[in-house]
């Protein structure tokens, strides 16, 4: 008996039941790069066999964060550059949850950025997709730490003088195990990539190109675009080779180019919840369970601690 | 110089065993029958800096550090940086001994290892001078040497443990058996060997004191505990099994007890990036099903501003803990002060909607801390504990029955999934998680995972299954409904038998004093002395800061013809907290004010007091007093 029948039972799921059965209906604009990480997700997850009950989808503060209100599913609509870490608590709590974060770039690589690479070293099993579109595009329009150099924005009137972060080289060096880069525009790719991440057993870091067609009316619709894994020789389970494909990728986007596919992945790392228990740190049982178990005696203060004092 | 209690303070520098051997020192006592109590000051620095912890014991009911001390044991600090008088930070060798003269009191007496500090230097200082006009005992010991031959040079701690017992008629046995129990093998042995010749040697000493240990007796076995620990082991009596923080002083006490013990109680401990992430991952654990908490001091609290407020928004419970030093900002990192209570009150945009107790001592830090988790998980609120580095840090008997409690399991107001499929839906499925039809502005939540449960919790405003929403009605509707659960507090700790506040003295006294927080028991103790000495004072101390304990304090204040308000900042906050929710009684409330790093002594209340109903002056000191309004 569990009390979290949604994470044990076999569930058929068709992308139907990721749909809300009433409103709200999406809000972004016509266009929108958004519609499509929606698209994918929701197509990723019956293919996976998972059911709404069993997904904790967290997400941050931007268009990107309305993400969890147009999917069905248990959902923690946070606060600004903060979904991570809800996020890699709920896993901790309980490992049995499908736990997807996500955020636009100025949410994961600009607020929460010291989040990103905190959680992406410690490998939680879990998933995270940054909605990129290179401009924070709710609050109308200013630049964002991916916005190219020279991007010219009622805050930055006279063009940004910064370089702009290079997202998936962060990714590498902070530590996520699976790293790739897909694009709105490329329906058919970004589901087996997000397919693929929710698979991988550690941290795996989606960057989503999704474009703004109202704030960033500049940037291209990105398109075309090349799947590096077609066009490029390069062995993605090889750090550095990983890292001169990332280098290229990041610097030819602002060419007009645009590079997607899978960049790295790292077999065999354990993920943090292994790691935890394996040093006796983290029960082998799910945490949350433990609440709901009336068999599950709670040890005494006065059985084991108090003895030392006296 | 009276038998009835004895304050012994040792005196070094960081790391020269400062902390360990006080610790043993008031076990001892406590052993030998007496209460004890613990008043530790340092630096905050590792290696050197002066640092002291003082005992005090007496046969019964020790409630504060008392006023000035009797027995000084001096090591000098051994890892001193400054080497003379004319640097910025003193001649730093000696200040465990000369920075102690102003606090000694008449008759008392002094123990210096002569093997650090020479003759030349206690000339510098005047020693002898300020002994004659002081009546004070003093004896040499070259403890560094009595260590080096019977064990090693860092001893010193013990040989100077040796002299006290047998200075002050300690039976030693009480040494030998905690140096067993804490150290065994060679190490105990060299320790044990190096206390029984300094004993031996100091007991030859002719005594010119008259100065020793009082005698007691306990009705049950004790144990010496911190608030520290009374805030950790009630978070794991309520069934708390995960803990999110990040070091800061005087906080990481709690954090490191929970840290090391969590894996015994399959539980989970984590050590984040920073504040921001400490208080989220709480909270990500608590919406996820788990009993959770998180904590720091000031500037890791501000940190914990927003993801405090998305608690309040999303009703997720969890519970925070607070541990006060002087600020702003930085300040004194290991100095307490009662200065962050306006900051906990209300930080977070929006109108605060949480609970705050303040405990006064580690028994009163046990059970609020275990009544902090009933409430956030029964009620779905953030409750937070505020304490300081006073009440954190320092050690007291409790009776060890005290801690015979049952553990709590309970996950407060969570639906089972057969119960969630009798509960409202929307016509998608969606669970009504924020309902309008809450009892007590209470709607019991599902958890992730269980089926019939899925909403969507938002720090935006919501609608029942929790879409965002910005109708004017249902804004309504859900602000009065998450407001009420503080007024269903209030009704709920008003009808408990067991208050949070704390009242000393006769009823019927014509003065009152209001005190909060870790003030509280030495103002207990000047009460006691000043009502011996013909004064009618009564106090109540304080713990419910939000929601504010209304009747209680109003009664209080009725019944007096003026009040000492007694706290540790320079602003007056709980005064102003008083006057802000009661409305009143500004022209009876007179403040008594100090915040230079170092707690209140009974004696200072007792003056504050006379000042205060009789119009003396305050004698010297860094008290402050605020007049009434309109005074």
């Amino acid at each position: 008996m569990t009390a979290f029948s949604a994470i044990h039972e076999e569930h058929e799921s068709d992308k139907e039941d990721f749909t809300p059965g009433v409103e709200p209906q999406p809000t972004w604009c016509p266009g929108c790069g958004d519609f499509a990480v929606l698209k994918a997700l929701k197509g990723a997850m019956p293919e996976l066999g998972r059911s709404p009950e069993e997904v904790m989808l967290v997400t941050g503060i931007g268009c990107s964060g309305k993400l969890s209100s147009y999917f069905e599913s248990y959902g923690y609509h946070s606060i600004h550059g903060r979904a991570l870490p809800i996020a890699r608590a709920s896993k901790l709590a309980n490992p049995g949850l499908e736990v997807v974060a996500a955020g636009g770039d100025g949410d994961g690589y600009g607020i929460g950025a010291n989040h990103f690479m905190h959680t992406a070293r410690e490998n939680h099993d879990m998933t995270y997709i940054v909605f990129n579109n290179e401009i924070f595009g709710l609050t109308k329009g200013q630049t964002s730490p991916t916005s190219p150099k020279g991007h010219k924005s009622k805050t930055q009137p006279s063009g940004s003088a910064k370089d702009p972060v290079r997202p998936l080289t962060l990714s590498l060096a902070s530590g996520a195990s699976y790293i790739a880069r897909t694009a709105a525009t490329n329906p058919r790719q970004a589901q087996q990539i997000i397919a693929e991440a929710i698979e991988h057993d550690g941290f795996a870091h989606i960057d989503f190109l999704t474009q703004c067609p109202t704030w960033n009316k500049d940037a291209k619709e990105y398109v075309p675009y090349t799947d590096v894994q077609e066009e490029y020789d390069f062995d993605k389970t090889d750090r550095r080779e990983a890292a001169d494909m990332m280098y290229e990728a990041e610097t030819k986007l602002y060419e007009g180019e645009v590079l997607t596919g899978r960049f790295f992945r790292e077999e065999n790392r354990p993920s943090y919840g292994q790691e935890k228990r394996s040093t006796g740190e983290m029960p082998e049982d799910p945490l949350a369970e433990r609440y709901y178990d009336d068999d599950d005696g709670f040890e005494r203060v006065a059985d084991h601690l108090i003895e030392r004092h006296k | 110089m009276t038998g009835s209690e004895l304050k012994w303070r040792i005196a070094g520098g960081s790391g020269d065993g400062i902390d360990s051997t006080s610790q043993n020192f008031a076990k001892a006592l406590m052993r030998a029958g007496l209460d004890v109590f613990t008043h530790r000051h340092y630096p905050s620095r590792i290696r050197g800096g002066h640092t002291y912890v003082e005992v005090r014991a007496q046969p019964d009911d020790v409630r504060s550090r008392g006023d000035g001390f009797d027995f000084l044991l001096s090591l000098g600090d051994s890892f001193a940086r400054n080497p003379d008088d004319e640097a910025y930070y003193g001649e730093e060798e000696l200040k465990p001994l000369y920075e102690h003269f102003d606090d000694l009191n008449e008759g008392g007496v002094i123990v210096y290892d002569s093997g650090l500090i020479d003759d030349e230097a206690v000339e510098e200082i005047n020693l002898y001078e300020r002994a004659e006009e002081n009546n004070w005992h003093v004896y040499p010991v070259d403890l560094r040497g009595l260590a080096r031959e019977h064990g090693r040079e860092v001893m010193r701690n013990t040989a100077g443990v040796g002299v006290s017992a047998a200075l002050l008629g300690v039976d030693t046995s009480y040494f030998e058996e905690l140096m067993q129990e804490v150290m065994g093998g060679d190490i105990a042995e060299a320790n044990i060997e190096t206390l029984n010749a300094a004993y031996e040697q100091a007991a030859e000493f002719d005594h010119t004191h008259d100065l020793e240990v009082p005698k007691g007796d306990h009705d049950s076995e004790q144990a010496l505990v911190t608030g520290s620990d009374g805030i950790a082991y009630a978070a794991l009596d309520s069934g708390c099994r995960f803990i999110s923080g990040y070091p800061m002083t005087p906080w990481t006490d709690v954090f490191t007890i929970m840290s090391q013990n969590l894996p015994h109680f399959g539980g989970i401990a984590e050590q984040v990036e920073d504040e921001i992430a400490a208080a989220s991952l709480a909270i990500g654990a608590s919406h996820t099903g788990v009993k959770a908490m998180s904590g720091s001091s000031g500037g890791g609290f501000a940190l914990m501003s927003e993801p405090l407020g998305l608690a309040e928004m999303t009703e997720t419970p969890v519970v925070l803990i607070e541990a006060m030093r002087a600020g702003p900002s930085t300040g004194m990192p290991t100095k307490p002060e009662q200065a962050d209570l306006e900051h906990v009150l209300y930080t977070s945009q929006g109108d605060s909607c949480r609970v705050v107790f303040a405990p006064g001592n580690p028994q009163e830090a046990y059970e609020q801390t275990r009544k902090a988790f009933e409430y956030a998980y029964d009620y779905h609120i953030p409750a937070i504990v505020l304490y300081d580095q006073k009440l954190g840090g320092e050690m007291r008997s409790v009776p060890a029955e005290f801690f015979d409690r049952e553990p709590d399991s309970d996950p407060g107001a969570v639906l089972t999934e057969d119960e969630l499929s009798e509960a409202a839906h929307d016509a998608a499925g969606k669970f009504k998680r924020y309902s309008h039809d809450g009892e007590d502005g209470v709607v019991p939540r599902s958890v992730p995972g269980q089926e019939g449960g899925r909403f969507l919790a938002t720090g935006n405003e919501s609608q029942e299954v929790g879409h965002i929403s910005e109708d004017p009605d249902n804004r309504k509707h859900q602000m009065d409904r998450r407001m009420e659960k503080l007024t269903s507090i209030r009704e709920d700790l008003n009808a408990g038998d067991d208050s949070n506040q704390a009242f000393h003295g006769p009823a019927d006294a014509d003065y009152g004093i209001l005190v909060w927080g870790s003030q509280q028991d030495t103002v207990f103790e000047a009460v006691d002395r000043l009502n011996a000495r013909g004064s009618s004072v009564k106090a109540l101390g304080v713990s419910d800061m939000m929601p504010y304990p209304e009747s209680e304090v109003t009664a209080f204040l009725e019944s007096v013809e003026e009040c000492l308000v007694v706290e540790m900042n320079a602003t007056a906050q709980f005064r102003g907290l008083t006057q802000k929710e009661l409305g009143r009684f500004g022209p009876k409330m007179t403040s008594l004010l100090k915040y230079d790093g170092e707690p209140f002594e009974p004696s200072e209340i007792v003056e504050g007091f006379e000042a205060t109903v009789e119009e003396t002056d305050l004698p010297g000191g860094n008290m402050e007093l605020r007049p009434a309004a309109g005074d």
